[in-house]
């Protein structure tokens, strides 16, 4: 049971804390680091407590920090950082943009497996996996990813550059990663990164010319997630619905829900794969709540119904829209979080049945994480 | 030897003071200040050793035109300025 919630946002890190109220329990701010800059993920790694945040400064480029005393203090690590781009190499994208060799945003920071304790990944804008195999003293670059001939053809999504968003490690076997890309579909190795291959069969985009609607690379998942007890199932929300595997990436099945498929987050039960939430707006061109009502969605059997979970969330004039990394589910599966856009933050302690509004004005909301 | 200084706000992040470096050029005096204090790098310049995209760099109040190799020549007791562009925000 996490009683700590970690929220990275556009201007700054709070950490919430749960007590006991009177009524019910209260989440409230216990900590704020990094207040003005932008933080554009947080990790706790459930390895040894340890917390790393991403900052994106908007002039002096993306840093990294560690805490190894639950957020008292923080310490500078290395950022990872893209090797010499070869001479004369010109590499532009599709669309003729100029590919940059360089750390435009940490979009993903993930714990290594366990029997890794120091390992940790990093995704990041234009597109490079990032490994440190020392806790964040260093990272090192995924040559086998980035010169992957296919890697060229990842485009931007929201963002202008491609991004690597999700890093999933099988809890069966650390050689066995899966990442998410905006835009370049789902890509897998087996061997701890040394080959990796497409995964995103049976995603459909609905933005590309019929003939090439199902071609896996063109695929923008806006997010990835693994079931822990049931590896085989992943789960993603992708930018035109709802995608899910139960075959470990061999295969994937779109699916359907009301009132929208459209969204960035997903969550999926730790132990129960069929189990998984989103936070859906209109669609891609209408980036609001349906009807102006924050709602969150759950399917319990794999996704063949959904249900609309508001008791407790806006229900009148509400804008808020919530990112791909700003909805967190605890180990237990009874514990969720999530945050938006106009700075709405929201727990729930019985899967989502009822919500407690615990921010109303924080800023925009990039990531939420218990810890 | 030329006179570098940082525009104030770097200096939140990581300590920059006046420093006076010798060099030719604006990579050679950027890199004698840094060797002194290696975390400033990072902050004024990317992964490829450029000058980062919302930085720029005055040597005696004209702005830097080679912001990659930093080829930009330097007179002795030059000054050189680390500011912030207005286009990052």
């Amino acid at each position: 049971m996490s009683d700590r919630l970690l929220v990275a946002t556009r201007k700054g890190l709070f950490t919430f804390a749960r007590a006991k109220g009177r009524k019910r329990p209260r989440w409230s701010v216990a900590k704020t680091a990094f207040l003005a800059d932008p933080v554009s993920v947080v990790l706790a790694d459930p390895r040894d407590g340890r917390l790393y945040v991403a900052i994106g400064h908007g002039h002096f480029g993306v840093k990294l920090h560690r805490s190894t005393d639950k957020g008292k203090t923080w310490q500078p690590i290395a950022a990872p950082a893209y090797p010499p781009k070869p001479d004369g190499q010109e590499e532009k994208d599709l669309n003729g943009k100029v590919i940059p060799w360089n750390t435009e945003l940490v979009w993903a920071l993930e714990a290594g497996h366990a029997s890794e304790p120091k390992v940790l990944w990093c995704g990041t804008l234009p597109g490079g996996l990032f490994r440190s195999t020392d806790g964040g003293e260093s990272w090192k670059l995924v040559e086998s990813l980035w010169n992957h001939p296919k890697r060229r053809e990842w485009m931007g999504g929201g963002a202008e550059l491609a991004g690597l968003h999700s890093v999933c490690v099988d809890p069966r076997d650390g050689r066995r990663v899966a990442v998410g890309v905006s835009c370049g579909g789902v890509w897998m190795t087996e061997d701890g990164g040394k080959n990796w291959a497409q995964r995103a069969q049976g995603m459909r985009a609905a933005y590309m010319p019929p003939d090439r609607q199902y071609d896996p690379h063109v695929q923008d998942p806006h997010l990835v997630v693994q079931c822990p007890a049931a590896p085989e199932v992943f789960w993603a929300q992708h930018h035109n619905g709802i995608f899910r595997t139960t075959d470990g990436a061999q295969s994937w099945t779109e699916i359907v829900a009301k009132p929208s498929s459209f969204g960035f987050a997903v969550a999926v039960h730790p132990q129960d794969p069929d189990t998984a939430w989103f936070v859906p707006g209109v669609s891609d061109e209408e980036r609001i709540p349906p009807s102006g009502k924050v709602i969150v969605t759950r399917t319990r059997n794999g996704g063949k119904s959904f249900q609309t979970l508001r008791n407790g969330l806006p229900q009148h004039h509400a804008y808020d829209l919530t990112y791909r990394h700003a909805l967190d589910i605890d180990e237990t599966g009874d514990r969720l979080a999530f945050g938006s856009t106009t700075g709405g933050l929201w727990v729930t302690e019985d899967q989502g049945d009822h919500w407690e509004t615990v921010g109303e004005h924080l800023p925009p909301v990039y990531a939420v994480r218990f810890a | 030897m030329a006179r570098v200084l940082f525009t104030q706000n770097i200096q939140r992040h990581v300590a920059c003071p006046p420093t006076d470096a010798p060099g030719g050029t604006v990579r050679e005096v950027l890199d004698r200040v840094f060797a002194g204090n290696p975390a400033a790098r990072e902050y004024v310049l990317d992964d490829q050793g450029a000058v980062r995209r919302h930085m720029v760099v005055f040597v005696d109040g004209r702005q830097v035109k080679d912001r990659v190799r930093l080829s930009d020549p330097v007179q002795p007791q030059a000054e050189v300025c680390v500011m912030q562009a207005l286009s990052g925000g």
